[in-house]
Protein backbone atom coordinates (compact mmCIF):
# COMPACT_ATOMS: atom_id res chain seq x y z
CA UNK A 1 0.00 0.00 0.00
CA UNK A 2 1.03 3.54 -0.11
CA UNK A 3 -0.99 6.67 0.25
CA UNK A 4 0.50 10.08 0.38
CA UNK A 5 1.11 11.49 3.81
CA UNK A 6 -0.99 14.56 4.07
CA UNK A 7 0.59 16.11 7.16
CA UNK A 8 3.95 16.77 5.58
CA UNK A 9 2.80 17.87 2.19
CA UNK A 10 2.55 21.39 1.06
CA UNK A 11 1.27 22.53 -2.28
CA UNK A 12 4.56 23.60 -3.78
CA UNK A 13 8.10 22.30 -3.95
CA UNK A 14 9.96 22.63 -0.67
CA UNK A 15 13.16 24.58 -0.61
CA UNK A 16 15.16 21.98 1.34
CA UNK A 17 14.12 18.99 -0.77
CA UNK A 18 15.05 17.68 -4.19
CA UNK A 19 13.01 20.16 -6.18
CA UNK A 20 11.81 19.08 -9.61
CA UNK A 21 12.60 15.53 -10.71
CA UNK A 22 11.82 13.54 -13.84
CA UNK A 23 10.92 9.93 -14.51
CA UNK A 24 13.23 8.01 -16.84
CA UNK A 25 12.55 4.85 -18.82
CA UNK A 26 14.68 1.77 -19.38
CA UNK A 27 13.82 -0.72 -22.13
CA UNK A 28 15.12 -4.27 -22.19
CA UNK A 29 14.18 -7.93 -22.80
CA UNK A 30 13.74 -7.25 -26.49
CA UNK A 31 12.77 -10.57 -28.10
CA UNK A 32 14.33 -13.07 -28.47
CA UNK A 33 15.97 -12.08 -25.14
CA UNK A 34 12.73 -12.30 -23.17
CA UNK A 35 12.62 -12.19 -19.42
CA UNK A 36 11.67 -15.69 -18.28
CA UNK A 37 9.22 -15.32 -15.44
CA UNK A 38 8.87 -17.52 -12.38
CA UNK A 39 5.74 -19.05 -13.90
CA UNK A 40 7.76 -20.10 -16.94
CA UNK A 41 6.09 -17.54 -19.19
CA UNK A 42 8.24 -15.20 -21.26
CA UNK A 43 7.83 -11.43 -21.35
CA UNK A 44 9.44 -8.81 -23.55
CA UNK A 45 10.12 -6.14 -24.47
CA UNK A 46 9.88 -4.60 -21.01
CA UNK A 47 9.98 -0.98 -19.92
CA UNK A 48 10.79 0.06 -16.37
CA UNK A 49 10.01 3.59 -15.24
CA UNK A 50 12.55 4.82 -12.72
CA UNK A 51 13.84 7.89 -10.99
CA UNK A 52 17.21 8.63 -9.47
CA UNK A 53 18.25 11.24 -6.91
CA UNK A 54 21.73 12.28 -5.86
CA UNK A 55 24.97 11.39 -7.61
CA UNK A 56 26.52 8.00 -8.21
CA UNK A 57 30.05 8.02 -6.81
CA UNK A 58 33.04 7.32 -9.04
CA UNK A 59 33.40 3.92 -7.35
CA UNK A 60 29.66 3.31 -7.78
CA UNK A 61 29.46 2.21 -4.16
CA UNK A 62 26.79 4.58 -2.84
CA UNK A 63 23.67 3.33 -4.61
CA UNK A 64 20.52 2.62 -2.62
CA UNK A 65 17.52 0.98 -4.24
CA UNK A 66 14.14 2.05 -2.86
CA UNK A 67 11.28 -0.40 -3.39
CA UNK A 68 7.68 0.70 -3.41
CA UNK A 69 4.52 -0.86 -1.99
CA UNK A 70 1.37 -2.13 -3.74
CA UNK A 71 0.13 1.20 -5.07
CA UNK A 72 3.43 3.06 -5.25
CA UNK A 73 5.49 4.15 -8.22
CA UNK A 74 8.94 5.27 -9.32
CA UNK A 75 8.29 8.81 -8.08
CA UNK A 76 9.57 8.35 -4.56
CA UNK A 77 10.80 11.88 -3.90
CA UNK A 78 10.97 15.40 -5.26
CA UNK A 79 8.31 17.10 -7.33
CA UNK A 80 6.90 16.63 -10.79
CA UNK A 81 6.06 19.75 -12.74
CA UNK A 82 2.63 21.01 -11.70
CA UNK A 83 2.02 18.39 -8.99
CA UNK A 84 0.38 19.24 -5.69
CA UNK A 85 2.27 16.58 -3.76
CA UNK A 86 5.87 15.37 -3.78
CA UNK A 87 6.90 11.71 -4.24
CA UNK A 88 5.52 9.10 -1.87
CA UNK A 89 8.58 8.92 0.42
CA UNK A 90 9.79 12.49 0.00
CA UNK A 91 10.04 12.98 3.75
CA UNK A 92 12.64 10.17 3.86
CA UNK A 93 14.61 10.87 0.66
CA UNK A 94 16.49 14.11 -0.01
CA UNK A 95 19.41 16.27 1.09
CA UNK A 96 20.15 15.54 4.77
CA UNK A 97 17.20 13.17 5.08
CA UNK A 98 17.26 9.48 6.07
CA UNK A 99 18.25 8.44 2.57
CA UNK A 100 20.60 11.37 2.20
CA UNK A 101 20.95 12.39 -1.43
CA UNK A 102 24.06 14.42 -0.54
CA UNK A 103 25.76 11.10 0.20
CA UNK A 104 23.87 8.41 -1.66
CA UNK A 105 22.59 7.74 -5.14
CA UNK A 106 18.96 6.75 -4.73
CA UNK A 107 17.09 4.68 -7.32
CA UNK A 108 13.41 3.82 -7.36
CA UNK A 109 11.62 1.98 -10.15
CA UNK A 110 7.98 1.19 -10.77
CA UNK A 111 7.48 -2.57 -10.43
CA UNK A 112 6.91 -4.92 -13.30
CA UNK A 113 3.14 -5.29 -13.59
CA UNK A 114 2.59 -1.71 -12.46
CA UNK A 115 0.71 1.05 -14.23
CA UNK A 116 3.01 4.02 -13.68
CA UNK A 117 5.26 3.72 -16.69
CA UNK A 118 6.52 0.16 -16.29
CA UNK A 119 5.24 -2.72 -18.38
CA UNK A 120 2.03 -4.11 -16.96
CA UNK A 121 -1.43 -5.34 -17.96
CA UNK A 122 -2.39 -1.87 -19.24
CA UNK A 123 0.64 -1.71 -21.58
CA UNK A 124 0.23 -2.44 -25.30
CA UNK A 125 0.47 -6.13 -26.08
CA UNK A 126 3.01 -6.38 -28.93
CA UNK A 127 1.29 -9.45 -30.38
CA UNK A 128 -2.08 -7.73 -30.55
CA UNK A 129 -3.04 -4.18 -31.26
CA UNK A 130 -4.45 -3.52 -27.79
CA UNK A 131 -3.38 -3.58 -24.13
CA UNK A 132 -2.52 -6.92 -22.52
CA UNK A 133 -5.39 -7.17 -20.06
CA UNK A 134 -5.44 -10.75 -18.80
CA UNK A 135 -3.01 -11.82 -21.55
CA UNK A 136 -0.36 -10.29 -19.30
CA UNK A 137 1.51 -13.16 -17.63
CA UNK A 138 1.25 -13.68 -13.87
CA UNK A 139 4.17 -12.07 -12.09
CA UNK A 140 5.84 -12.60 -8.74
CA UNK A 141 8.01 -10.57 -6.39
CA UNK A 142 10.98 -12.48 -7.84
CA UNK A 143 10.05 -11.30 -11.34
CA UNK A 144 9.87 -7.70 -10.13
CA UNK A 145 13.32 -8.07 -8.59
CA UNK A 146 14.79 -9.70 -11.70
CA UNK A 147 13.59 -6.74 -13.75
CA UNK A 148 15.11 -4.31 -11.24
CA UNK A 149 18.37 -6.25 -11.38
CA UNK A 150 18.54 -5.64 -15.13
CA UNK A 151 18.10 -1.93 -14.47
CA UNK A 152 20.83 -1.94 -11.82
CA UNK A 153 23.17 -3.76 -14.25
CA UNK A 154 22.31 -1.17 -16.89
CA UNK A 155 23.28 1.61 -14.48
CA UNK A 156 26.67 -0.08 -14.08
CA UNK A 157 26.23 -0.80 -10.37
CA UNK A 158 27.78 -4.06 -9.21
CA UNK A 159 26.82 -3.83 -5.57
CA UNK A 160 24.01 -1.84 -3.97
CA UNK A 161 24.77 -0.20 -0.65
CA UNK A 162 21.25 -0.99 0.48
CA UNK A 163 17.81 -2.12 -0.63
CA UNK A 164 14.88 -0.76 1.34
CA UNK A 165 11.13 -0.47 1.31
CA UNK A 166 7.97 -0.89 3.33
CA UNK A 167 5.25 -3.52 2.97
CA UNK A 168 5.62 -5.04 -0.52
CA UNK A 169 8.78 -2.95 -0.79
CA UNK A 170 10.14 -4.88 2.19
CA UNK A 171 9.32 -8.15 0.45
CA UNK A 172 11.27 -7.04 -2.62
CA UNK A 173 14.20 -6.13 -0.35
CA UNK A 174 14.14 -9.65 1.11
CA UNK A 175 13.85 -11.15 -2.37
CA UNK A 176 16.88 -9.17 -3.48
CA UNK A 177 18.92 -10.73 -0.68
CA UNK A 178 17.53 -14.15 -1.51
CA UNK A 179 18.21 -13.93 -5.23
CA UNK A 180 21.20 -11.62 -5.61
CA UNK A 181 23.02 -11.56 -2.25
CA UNK A 182 26.33 -10.73 -3.94
CA UNK A 183 24.81 -7.48 -5.22
CA UNK A 184 23.54 -6.22 -1.86
CA UNK A 185 25.45 -4.94 1.17
CA UNK A 186 22.49 -4.26 3.39
CA UNK A 187 18.72 -4.50 3.50
CA UNK A 188 16.08 -2.49 5.36
CA UNK A 189 12.73 -4.29 5.20
CA UNK A 190 10.04 -2.24 6.94
CA UNK A 191 6.60 -3.55 8.04
CA UNK A 192 7.06 -6.75 6.06
CA UNK A 193 7.36 -10.47 6.66
CA UNK A 194 8.87 -13.66 5.23
CA UNK A 195 5.58 -14.72 3.69
CA UNK A 196 2.04 -13.55 3.17
CA UNK A 197 -0.25 -14.93 5.87
CA UNK A 198 -3.76 -16.31 5.31
CA UNK A 199 -5.25 -13.11 6.78
CA UNK A 200 -3.23 -10.98 4.37
CA UNK A 201 -4.15 -13.20 1.43
CA UNK A 202 -7.79 -13.04 2.51
CA UNK A 203 -7.90 -9.24 2.41
CA UNK A 204 -6.22 -9.22 -0.99
CA UNK A 205 -8.70 -11.76 -2.31
CA UNK A 206 -11.66 -9.67 -1.17
CA UNK A 207 -10.11 -6.71 -2.99
CA UNK A 208 -9.65 -8.74 -6.14
CA UNK A 209 -13.19 -10.09 -5.97
CA UNK A 210 -14.51 -6.54 -5.64
CA UNK A 211 -12.75 -5.64 -8.91
CA UNK A 212 -13.70 -8.81 -10.75
CA UNK A 213 -17.35 -8.55 -9.66
CA UNK A 214 -17.61 -5.13 -11.26
CA UNK A 215 -19.47 -5.59 -14.55
CA UNK A 216 -17.16 -3.04 -16.17
CA UNK A 217 -14.19 -5.30 -15.52
CA UNK A 218 -15.13 -7.54 -18.50
CA UNK A 219 -12.49 -10.18 -17.82
CA UNK A 220 -9.85 -7.47 -17.78
CA UNK A 221 -10.67 -6.31 -21.30
CA UNK A 222 -12.00 -2.88 -20.40
CA UNK A 223 -9.35 -0.62 -21.93
CA UNK A 224 -10.84 1.98 -24.21
CA UNK A 225 -14.20 1.80 -22.44
CA UNK A 226 -15.47 2.36 -18.89
CA UNK A 227 -13.15 0.85 -16.29
CA UNK A 228 -14.21 -1.11 -13.17
CA UNK A 229 -14.08 1.98 -10.98
CA UNK A 230 -16.49 0.82 -8.29
CA UNK A 231 -14.70 -2.47 -7.81
CA UNK A 232 -11.27 -0.86 -7.63
CA UNK A 233 -12.55 1.83 -5.25
CA UNK A 234 -13.96 -0.84 -2.92
CA UNK A 235 -10.66 -2.75 -3.05
CA UNK A 236 -8.89 0.46 -2.06
CA UNK A 237 -11.39 1.14 0.74
CA UNK A 238 -10.74 -2.31 2.20
CA UNK A 239 -7.03 -1.67 1.84
CA UNK A 240 -7.26 1.61 3.72
CA UNK A 241 -9.06 -0.02 6.64
CA UNK A 242 -6.24 -2.54 6.95
CA UNK A 243 -3.59 0.21 6.78
CA UNK A 244 -4.97 2.03 9.80
CA UNK A 245 -5.54 0.87 13.38
CA UNK A 246 -8.46 1.01 15.77
CA UNK A 247 -6.65 3.76 17.66
CA UNK A 248 -5.68 5.82 14.62
CA UNK A 249 -9.24 5.63 13.25
CA UNK A 250 -10.64 6.72 16.61
CA UNK A 251 -8.20 9.64 16.68
CA UNK A 252 -8.80 10.63 13.08
CA UNK A 253 -12.59 10.18 12.84
CA UNK A 254 -14.12 9.09 16.11
CA UNK A 255 -17.88 9.05 15.34
CA UNK A 256 -17.77 12.53 13.81
CA UNK A 257 -20.56 13.25 11.36
CA UNK A 258 -20.10 14.89 7.98
CA UNK A 259 -23.18 17.08 8.28
CA UNK A 260 -23.86 17.16 11.99
CA UNK A 261 -26.96 14.99 11.85
CA UNK A 262 -27.94 11.46 10.96
CA UNK A 263 -29.47 11.44 7.48
CA UNK A 264 -31.46 8.27 8.24
CA UNK A 265 -30.44 6.99 4.86
CA UNK A 266 -27.52 5.06 3.37
CA UNK A 267 -25.66 8.19 2.41
CA UNK A 268 -22.34 8.37 4.19
CA UNK A 269 -23.09 10.05 7.52
CA UNK A 270 -19.82 9.42 9.28
CA UNK A 271 -16.51 11.06 8.46
CA UNK A 272 -14.85 7.68 8.26
CA UNK A 273 -17.27 6.73 5.49
CA UNK A 274 -16.54 9.95 3.63
CA UNK A 275 -12.83 9.34 4.00
CA UNK A 276 -13.04 5.84 2.55
CA UNK A 277 -15.17 7.05 -0.36
CA UNK A 278 -12.72 9.83 -1.06
CA UNK A 279 -9.72 7.47 -0.94
CA UNK A 280 -11.48 4.98 -3.19
CA UNK A 281 -12.53 7.57 -5.75
CA UNK A 282 -9.13 9.25 -5.71
CA UNK A 283 -7.37 5.93 -6.26
CA UNK A 284 -9.26 4.97 -9.41
CA UNK A 285 -8.01 8.16 -11.06
CA UNK A 286 -4.43 7.03 -10.72
CA UNK A 287 -4.42 3.25 -10.70
CA UNK A 288 -5.27 0.44 -13.09
CA UNK A 289 -7.60 -2.28 -11.79
CA UNK A 290 -5.74 -5.08 -13.57
CA UNK A 291 -2.43 -3.93 -12.10
CA UNK A 292 -4.08 -4.14 -8.68
CA UNK A 293 -5.06 -7.75 -9.41
CA UNK A 294 -1.62 -8.76 -10.68
CA UNK A 295 0.42 -7.04 -8.00
CA UNK A 296 -1.77 -8.18 -5.11
CA UNK A 297 -1.49 -11.76 -6.39
CA UNK A 298 2.29 -11.41 -6.63
CA UNK A 299 2.30 -10.37 -2.97
CA UNK A 300 0.19 -13.40 -2.03
CA UNK A 301 2.63 -15.75 -3.77
CA UNK A 302 5.50 -14.36 -1.72
CA UNK A 303 7.04 -16.91 0.62
CA UNK A 304 10.67 -16.94 1.70
CA UNK A 305 10.00 -18.88 4.87
CA UNK A 306 12.00 -21.91 3.76
CA UNK A 307 15.02 -22.27 5.97
CA UNK A 308 18.10 -20.16 5.38
CA UNK A 309 16.67 -18.29 2.43
CA UNK A 310 18.42 -15.12 3.52
CA UNK A 311 21.66 -16.59 4.77
CA UNK A 312 24.84 -16.84 2.75
CA UNK A 313 27.51 -19.33 3.79
CA UNK A 314 29.80 -17.22 5.86
CA UNK A 315 29.18 -14.45 8.33
CA UNK A 316 31.44 -12.04 6.47
CA UNK A 317 29.59 -12.37 3.19
CA UNK A 318 26.18 -11.97 4.71
CA UNK A 319 24.04 -8.95 4.01
CA UNK A 320 23.54 -6.67 7.02
CA UNK A 321 19.95 -6.08 8.06
CA UNK A 322 17.91 -3.40 9.74
CA UNK A 323 14.38 -4.69 10.30
CA UNK A 324 11.65 -2.27 11.40
CA UNK A 325 8.06 -2.92 12.49
CA UNK A 326 5.26 -0.92 14.12
CA UNK A 327 3.44 -1.94 17.26
CA UNK A 328 -0.09 -1.19 16.00
CA UNK A 329 0.40 -2.71 12.52
CA UNK A 330 -2.12 -5.55 12.50
CA UNK A 331 -1.85 -6.18 8.75
CA UNK A 332 1.89 -6.88 8.94
CA UNK A 333 2.22 -7.46 12.68
CA UNK A 334 5.58 -7.12 14.44
CA UNK A 335 5.78 -10.88 14.93
CA UNK A 336 6.27 -11.21 11.18
CA UNK A 337 9.26 -8.88 11.28
CA UNK A 338 10.58 -10.78 14.29
CA UNK A 339 10.23 -13.89 12.09
CA UNK A 340 12.67 -12.32 9.64
CA UNK A 341 15.11 -11.46 12.42
CA UNK A 342 14.90 -14.94 13.94
CA UNK A 343 15.85 -16.51 10.62
CA UNK A 344 18.77 -14.13 10.34
CA UNK A 345 19.98 -14.65 13.90
CA UNK A 346 19.80 -18.41 13.49
CA UNK A 347 22.13 -18.03 10.53
CA UNK A 348 24.44 -15.64 12.42
CA UNK A 349 23.52 -12.78 10.08
CA UNK A 350 24.15 -9.30 11.45
CA UNK A 351 20.65 -7.93 12.04
CA UNK A 352 19.21 -5.06 14.05
CA UNK A 353 15.54 -4.82 14.89
CA UNK A 354 13.30 -2.08 16.19
CA UNK A 355 9.57 -2.19 16.89
CA UNK A 356 8.47 1.43 16.76
CA UNK A 357 5.73 2.30 19.23
CA UNK A 358 3.29 3.83 16.77
CA UNK A 359 -0.50 3.93 16.75
CA UNK A 360 -0.79 4.49 12.98
CA UNK A 361 -1.04 0.83 11.98
CA UNK A 362 0.54 -0.29 8.71
CA UNK A 363 0.48 3.31 7.42
CA UNK A 364 3.10 4.09 10.04
CA UNK A 365 5.93 3.33 7.63
CA UNK A 366 4.95 6.45 5.68
CA UNK A 367 4.27 8.53 8.80
CA UNK A 368 6.80 7.78 11.56
CA UNK A 369 9.51 9.71 9.76
CA UNK A 370 11.48 10.89 12.80
CA UNK A 371 12.02 7.40 14.21
CA UNK A 372 12.69 5.81 10.84
CA UNK A 373 15.10 8.58 9.96
CA UNK A 374 17.10 8.03 13.14
CA UNK A 375 17.37 4.31 12.46
CA UNK A 376 17.95 4.38 8.71
CA UNK A 377 20.38 7.27 8.68
CA UNK A 378 22.73 5.81 11.28
CA UNK A 379 22.44 2.29 9.93
CA UNK A 380 23.42 3.49 6.44
CA UNK A 381 26.26 5.56 7.93
CA UNK A 382 27.66 2.40 9.41
CA UNK A 383 27.28 0.36 6.22
CA UNK A 384 28.89 3.10 4.14
CA UNK A 385 31.72 3.37 6.66
CA UNK A 386 32.31 -0.38 6.35
CA UNK A 387 32.63 0.06 2.58
CA UNK A 388 35.34 2.66 3.23
CA UNK A 389 37.09 0.35 5.69
CA UNK A 390 37.29 -2.36 3.06
CA UNK A 391 39.30 -0.12 0.77
CA UNK B 1 38.38 4.66 25.15
CA UNK B 2 38.17 7.32 27.83
CA UNK B 3 38.89 5.50 31.07
CA UNK B 4 37.69 8.36 33.22
CA UNK B 5 34.23 8.40 31.75
CA UNK B 6 33.55 4.72 31.88
CA UNK B 7 31.48 3.30 34.73
CA UNK B 8 33.45 1.10 37.19
CA UNK B 9 31.44 -2.02 36.38
CA UNK B 10 31.89 -1.35 32.67
CA UNK B 11 35.62 -0.99 33.22
CA UNK B 12 35.84 -4.41 34.86
CA UNK B 13 33.77 -6.07 32.14
CA UNK B 14 35.78 -4.26 29.48
CA UNK B 15 39.02 -5.59 30.94
CA UNK B 16 37.74 -9.16 31.13
CA UNK B 17 36.81 -9.38 27.45
CA UNK B 18 39.55 -10.44 25.05
CA UNK B 19 40.23 -8.68 21.77
CA UNK B 20 38.31 -9.82 18.72
CA UNK B 21 35.87 -11.97 20.65
CA UNK B 22 32.15 -12.34 19.98
CA UNK B 23 30.05 -10.61 22.62
CA UNK B 24 26.32 -10.60 23.35
CA UNK B 25 25.12 -8.00 25.86
CA UNK B 26 21.71 -8.78 27.38
CA UNK B 27 20.00 -5.57 28.34
CA UNK B 28 22.69 -3.53 26.62
CA UNK B 29 21.07 -0.17 27.47
CA UNK B 30 22.28 2.69 25.31
CA UNK B 31 25.17 0.57 24.04
CA UNK B 32 27.99 2.48 25.75
CA UNK B 33 29.85 -0.64 26.89
CA UNK B 34 29.49 -2.40 23.55
CA UNK B 35 30.64 0.67 21.68
CA UNK B 36 33.78 0.86 23.79
CA UNK B 37 34.41 -2.83 23.18
CA UNK B 38 33.94 -2.47 19.43
CA UNK B 39 36.19 0.56 19.19
CA UNK B 40 39.01 -0.54 21.48
CA UNK B 41 38.88 -4.32 21.24
CA UNK B 42 37.37 -4.94 17.82
CA UNK B 43 34.81 -7.33 19.25
CA UNK B 44 31.89 -8.60 17.19
CA UNK B 45 29.14 -7.10 19.29
CA UNK B 46 25.45 -7.69 19.53
CA UNK B 47 22.96 -6.30 22.02
CA UNK B 48 19.46 -7.18 23.10
CA UNK B 49 17.43 -4.39 24.63
CA UNK B 50 13.81 -3.80 25.56
CA UNK B 51 13.69 0.00 25.75
CA UNK B 52 12.90 1.65 22.41
CA UNK B 53 14.85 4.86 23.13
CA UNK B 54 17.92 2.76 23.83
CA UNK B 55 17.53 1.05 20.46
CA UNK B 56 17.92 4.42 18.72
CA UNK B 57 21.02 5.16 20.82
CA UNK B 58 22.56 1.80 19.93
CA UNK B 59 21.88 2.19 16.20
CA UNK B 60 23.31 5.70 16.41
CA UNK B 61 26.50 4.16 17.79
CA UNK B 62 26.64 1.82 14.81
CA UNK B 63 25.79 -1.23 16.90
CA UNK B 64 23.78 -4.26 16.00
CA UNK B 65 20.86 -4.42 18.43
CA UNK B 66 17.74 -6.53 18.79
CA UNK B 67 14.60 -4.92 20.27
CA UNK B 68 13.28 -7.78 22.35
CA UNK B 69 12.36 -8.99 25.83
CA UNK B 70 14.96 -11.42 27.13
CA UNK B 71 12.35 -12.96 29.41
CA UNK B 72 11.47 -14.97 26.31
CA UNK B 73 14.94 -16.45 26.29
CA UNK B 74 17.56 -16.41 23.59
CA UNK B 75 15.75 -18.80 21.30
CA UNK B 76 16.86 -16.92 18.20
CA UNK B 77 20.55 -17.23 18.92
CA UNK B 78 22.34 -20.36 17.72
CA UNK B 79 24.37 -22.56 20.09
CA UNK B 80 27.88 -21.41 20.98
CA UNK B 81 27.57 -18.22 18.95
CA UNK B 82 29.40 -16.05 21.48
CA UNK B 83 32.60 -16.06 23.50
CA UNK B 84 31.00 -13.90 26.18
CA UNK B 85 27.43 -13.17 27.17
CA UNK B 86 27.12 -10.12 29.42
CA UNK B 87 24.32 -10.01 32.00
CA UNK B 88 25.10 -6.81 33.83
CA UNK B 89 22.52 -5.66 36.36
CA UNK B 90 19.68 -7.73 34.98
CA UNK B 91 19.46 -11.11 36.71
CA UNK B 92 17.86 -9.55 39.77
CA UNK B 93 14.99 -8.37 37.53
CA UNK B 94 14.41 -11.47 35.41
CA UNK B 95 11.45 -13.63 36.34
CA UNK B 96 12.86 -16.88 35.09
CA UNK B 97 16.50 -16.27 35.86
CA UNK B 98 17.50 -19.89 35.80
CA UNK B 99 16.03 -20.37 32.32
CA UNK B 100 17.93 -17.32 31.11
CA UNK B 101 21.19 -18.59 32.60
CA UNK B 102 20.73 -21.96 30.91
CA UNK B 103 20.11 -20.13 27.65
CA UNK B 104 23.18 -18.01 28.28
CA UNK B 105 25.39 -21.08 28.60
CA UNK B 106 23.83 -22.56 25.48
CA UNK B 107 24.73 -19.58 23.28
CA UNK B 108 27.93 -18.44 25.01
CA UNK B 109 31.12 -20.05 26.22
CA UNK B 110 31.43 -17.72 29.18
CA UNK B 111 29.09 -15.39 30.99
CA UNK B 112 29.84 -12.15 32.79
CA UNK B 113 27.25 -11.64 35.48
CA UNK B 114 27.01 -8.46 37.53
CA UNK B 115 24.38 -7.81 40.19
CA UNK B 116 23.78 -5.84 43.39
CA UNK B 117 24.71 -7.45 46.70
CA UNK B 118 21.66 -7.61 48.89
CA UNK B 119 23.84 -8.36 51.92
CA UNK B 120 25.79 -5.09 51.60
CA UNK B 121 26.33 -3.53 55.02
CA UNK B 122 23.98 -0.61 54.46
CA UNK B 123 21.25 -3.01 53.37
CA UNK B 124 21.84 -5.08 56.47
CA UNK B 125 21.67 -1.94 58.57
CA UNK B 126 18.38 -0.80 57.01
CA UNK B 127 16.83 -4.16 57.56
CA UNK B 128 18.28 -5.07 60.95
CA UNK B 129 18.27 -1.80 62.83
CA UNK B 130 15.74 0.33 61.00
CA UNK B 131 13.40 -2.48 60.09
CA UNK B 132 13.10 -1.02 56.58
CA UNK B 133 13.53 -2.57 53.15
CA UNK B 134 17.06 -1.65 52.09
CA UNK B 135 17.79 1.36 49.92
CA UNK B 136 21.44 1.63 48.88
CA UNK B 137 23.33 3.10 45.91
CA UNK B 138 23.17 -0.30 44.19
CA UNK B 139 19.61 -0.94 45.38
CA UNK B 140 18.23 2.55 44.82
CA UNK B 141 14.54 1.69 44.72
CA UNK B 142 11.79 1.81 47.30
CA UNK B 143 10.07 -1.45 48.20
CA UNK B 144 7.00 -0.49 46.19
CA UNK B 145 8.65 0.51 42.93
CA UNK B 146 11.66 -1.76 42.73
CA UNK B 147 12.08 -3.77 39.52
CA UNK B 148 14.19 -6.22 41.51
CA UNK B 149 12.50 -9.51 42.22
CA UNK B 150 15.47 -11.67 43.26
CA UNK B 151 17.31 -10.50 46.35
CA UNK B 152 20.54 -12.44 46.33
CA UNK B 153 23.85 -11.80 48.01
CA UNK B 154 27.31 -12.53 46.67
CA UNK B 155 27.36 -15.57 48.94
CA UNK B 156 23.99 -16.73 47.57
CA UNK B 157 25.35 -16.53 44.05
CA UNK B 158 28.46 -18.53 44.90
CA UNK B 159 26.34 -21.21 46.54
CA UNK B 160 24.09 -21.24 43.51
CA UNK B 161 27.06 -21.70 41.18
CA UNK B 162 28.42 -24.55 43.27
CA UNK B 163 25.03 -26.20 43.29
CA UNK B 164 24.47 -25.80 39.53
CA UNK B 165 27.96 -26.80 38.46
CA UNK B 166 28.83 -23.30 37.29
CA UNK B 167 32.54 -22.54 37.54
CA UNK B 168 33.52 -19.10 38.77
CA UNK B 169 36.65 -18.12 36.85
CA UNK B 170 37.04 -14.61 38.17
CA UNK B 171 35.18 -12.54 40.75
CA UNK B 172 35.24 -8.77 41.29
CA UNK B 173 33.66 -6.89 44.16
CA UNK B 174 32.81 -3.23 43.93
CA UNK B 175 32.26 -0.61 46.56
CA UNK B 176 30.98 2.82 45.69
CA UNK B 177 34.10 3.70 43.73
CA UNK B 178 36.69 1.14 44.76
CA UNK B 179 37.39 -2.56 44.51
CA UNK B 180 36.54 -4.38 47.75
CA UNK B 181 38.88 -7.10 48.90
CA UNK B 182 37.90 -7.48 52.56
CA UNK B 183 34.68 -9.37 53.43
CA UNK B 184 32.99 -8.57 50.11
CA UNK B 185 29.64 -10.05 51.08
CA UNK B 186 29.46 -7.30 53.70
CA UNK B 187 31.35 -4.43 52.10
CA UNK B 188 30.70 -4.79 48.35
CA UNK B 189 27.67 -3.23 46.71
CA UNK B 190 28.03 -5.11 43.47
CA UNK B 191 29.67 -8.30 42.33
CA UNK B 192 30.83 -9.18 38.83
CA UNK B 193 31.57 -12.80 38.03
CA UNK B 194 33.16 -14.38 35.01
CA UNK B 195 31.67 -17.85 34.90
CA UNK B 196 31.36 -20.87 32.67
CA UNK B 197 29.39 -24.06 32.80
CA UNK B 198 31.43 -26.78 34.49
CA UNK B 199 31.90 -30.21 32.93
CA UNK B 200 28.84 -32.43 33.42
CA UNK B 201 29.10 -34.37 36.64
Amino acid sequence: MNNKVTDNNSTRPDTDGLGLVKTKYFNFAEPPDHLVLESGAKLGPITLAYETYGTLSALKDNAVLILHALSGDAHAAGWHEGDKKPGWWDNMIGPGKAFDTDKYFIICSNVLGGCKGSTGPSSPNPSKSKPFGLDFPMITILDMVKAQKTLIDHLGIEKLLSVSGGSMGGMQALQWVRSFPEMVRSAIPIAAGLKHSPQQIAFNEVGRQAIMSDLEWKNGDYYGSASPKRGLAIARMIGHITYMSDTSMEQKFSRKLKNGNYSFSFHPDFEVEGYLHYQGDDFVKRFDANSYLYISKAIDYFDLSESNALVVNSREENVRFLVISFKSDWLYPPYQSVGIVRKLKAGSVDASYCEIDSSYGHDAFLIEVKEETSLVKHFLNRIYREVGDER
Amino acid sequence: MKDKLIKPDHKIIFDIIKKGSRVLDLGCGDGELLQNLVMAKKVKAEGIELNEENIYSCIEKGLSVYHRDIENGLQDQPDNAFDYVILNQIIQEIKNMEFLLNETFRVGKKAIIGFPNFAYIEARFDLFFKGLAPVTPSLPYQWYNSPNIHFGSLKDFKAYCADKNIKIIEAYYLGEKNIVKFLPNIFAMNGIFLVEKGPAK
